[in-house]
């Protein structure tokens, strides 16, 4: 027999079993409609779990992103004051968090996939509920027990066929989710603990960021320096060079020679 | 007649699409037989196509069973096994 065939046959046996309850047939109406209604709660808030965890993964790739931005910064500033050293070391990071990145686009991607899934399976789920109670009323006023028997069979054929299929895509998405929960809160405790250098953590605990603060501070006031020396001793940087090559400075040069000579007498 | 797709609904299919099908059929079962994965995702691909294409969306509101029930599309063969046992279905 082929494979739809055989399929077909075990899953409406087993959907047809989980619903054949009661005694009275009409009884099996409403406990297959109480059934019914569990199940959609079920999908609902499978629906919202799938979309908790594809909103944490968002989360995490927002945060390693700017975290790979603070680290190119650091990069561009650590060049900017000649240490290729760390430059490097802050580029390696950075493409270490590429990686952690892509994974995690990849799962939010199939995230979205799920959510979108059981979303349009709650969706046909709650239509065919909607059908059910309508005929359930029906079957109930209209028909004796003995008659009612193969109309509810009709129905319930229908609905338990549906809440198979949603039952198992509910499966499959809290699987799927479940080993995706358990690498995102991996990486939630990495995050928490320093160890990717998370931006939450605000000014810039880690090393890089403690070494170029400290080369910046030091180019500051190195800055500072000669920009003071320049204004109150334009007389240093002839007596520090001796004999400047620059035109520039030539010019300057018996100017500020004169000048103190003057000032002194 | 009435197709369903694991996961994503019913299909009205013309009878006289079922010997295409029906081939395309084959070709999973030979895979889900030699456990061959490489050829299964493609022939599993292919059939679920084949129902796409010539099949209409069934109305989402009724209560009618299907005729056919096929695996859903991110399968795997170990899947399609459980759906041919007694075990690993939740009925709801």
């Amino acid at each position: 027999m082929s494979i739809m065939k055989r399929m077909s046959l075990i899953f409406r046996s087993k959907a047809n079993k989980a619903l054949d309850k009661a005694e009275d047939p009409r009884e099996t109406l409403d406990y297959s409609y109480q059934r019914q209604l569990d199940l959609l709660t079920k999908v609902r808030r499978g629906v919202a779990d799938v979309a908790t965890s594809r909103k944490r993964v968002e989360l995490q790739v927002n945060q390693l992103e700017q975290q790979q931005a603070k680290l190119q910064g650091q990069a561009e500033k650590a060049l900017g004051v000649g240490r290729e050293d760390l430059a490097r070391e802050a580029l390696t990071r950075k493409s270490g968090l590429a990686q952690q990145i892509g994974d995690l686009k990849t799962q939010h991607a199939q995230l979205q996939g799920e959510e979108e899934k059981l979303t349009l399976a709650q969706q046909r789920l709650q239509a065919k509920v909607e059908s059910f109670r309508t005929r359930k009323e029906t079957i109930k006023a209209t028909y004796t027990a003995a008659e009612a028997q193969t109309k509810i069979g009709e129905a319930m054929s229908g609905i338990g066929e549906e809440m198979g299929d949603v039952g198992m895509a509910m499966q499959r998405a809290e699987d799927k989710t479940a080993a995706m929960q358990a690498r995102a809160g991996a990486i939630d405790e990495l995050l928490a603990s320093g160890a990717l250098d998370d931006v939450s953590q605000s000014g810039g605990g880690d090393d890089i960021a403690r070494e170029l603060d400290a080369l910046s501070s030091t180019s500051d006031v190195e800055a500072e320096l000669a920009r003071m020396k320049g204004l109150s001793a334009p007389e240093q940087p002839a007596a520090l060079e001796g004999q400047p090559a620059s035109g520039d400075i030539l010019d300057e040069q018996p100017q500020t020679q004169a000048r103190p000579a003057g000032e002194q007498s | 007649m009435i197709v369903r797709i694991l996961g994503e609904g019913q299909y009205d299919v013309a009878d006289s699409s079922l010997d295409e099908l029906n081939r395309l059929d084959a070709e999973v079962e030979a895979a889900v037989d030699a456990d061959d994965d490489v050829a299964f995702t493609p022939a599993l691909a292919a059939l679920l196509d084949g129902v796409r294409a010539v099949g209409t969306a069934h109305d989402v509101d009724s209560l009618d069973s299907s005729d056919l029930i096929l695996p859903p599309a991110d399968a795997t063969i170990a899947e399609v096994r459980e759906l041919l046992t007694d075990e690993g279905l939740i009925p709801g």
